[in-house]
């Protein structure tokens, strides 16, 4: 079988800031926007591999979340315990300089992990736990 | 007279507001765990009374400010121990903690927090 991770998805609440941090702090290219206000669905991912793709999407849309599982849901986005991923680089101090930089929020600074990796960690806008290791 | 959604409205968009407010809190201790932090300085940061944050973020986290921080701190010492180039004085400087007989005792414990313990000092 020749399968490839394609889209992954993270929610967003305020989709015009969750578009400025992807496209203007980490260097995103936004691939497809479509839907409005609120309910928007925004492709973004990083130039130069298209094959890979992250869906910025409004959540809990489903019409068979229930209102309780919604709060839940835009509960833990609020106190950060929902939406995270990990993404790599090359030059994980460089990233970190230029994502700092943008007055993004820091959760931690570039730092060796027990478990063999190196990264560091900002908060979207929406919340969700961006990490970023270092490619060895 | 207003809609009673737009009052439920309201209370919603101020209890995310306030959740908000609890992660910039954790996100603080987990970034700076290694410098003194104090639940003052934590409250003030967010524009909340120290003793509302302390209680709010308890009810959110499971675990008091105080508790998360030493979570935080033990984490990394162990991390830091187990790797072997620095002794105990070393790893308890670099982790900022600042009572060498708690945090050995601390230490033993195991790594996952228990949530509030007893011996927390009052207001955190």
């Amino acid at each position: 079988m020749d399968i490839t991770i394609h889209t992954t998805f993270l929610p967003h609440d305020d989709p015009d800031a969750s578009v400025a941090f992807y496209r203007d702090v980490l260097g995103f290219e936004v691939r497809n926007d479509v839907g409005q206000g609120k309910m928007r669905w925004i492709t973004v991912g990083p130039a130069g591999q298209p094959g890979t793709s992250i869906l910025l999407a409004p959540p809990a849309a489903d019409p068979g979340v229930t209102e309780d599982e919604r709060r839940t849901i835009t509960e833990m986005m609020a106190k950060g315990t929902y939406g995270w991923i990990l993404l790599a680089t090359p030059d994980l101090d460089g990233v970190f300089e230029k994502v700092q930089a943008r007055d993004a929020e820091v959760v931690q600074e570039p730092t060796e992990q027990p478990y063999g990796i190196r990264d560091c960690a900002f908060r979207d806008p929406a919340g969700n736990l961006v990490r970023i290791q270092q490619l060895r | 007279m207003c809609h009673p959604s737009w009052g439920r409205a309201r209370l919603a968009a101020q209890r995310l507001d306030q959740l908000a407010r609890l992660r910039r809190v954790r996100d603080r201790i987990e970034r700076e765990y290694a410098r003194p932090l104090d639940v003052l300085a934590l409250a003030r940061a967010v524009d909340l009374p120290p003793g509302q944050l302390s209680r709010q973020f308890t009810l959110a986290y499971a675990a008091s400010p105080y508790a998360c921080l030493m979570r935080r701190r033990r984490k990394r010492a162990t991390a830091l121990l187990r790797r072997g180039d620095r002794g105990l004085d070393g790893v308890r400087q670099a982790v900022g903690c600042p009572s060498p007989r708690a945090f050995d005792i601390r230490l033993a414990e195991p790594a996952v927090g228990r949530g509030g313990s007893g011996d927390e000092p009052a207001g955190v």
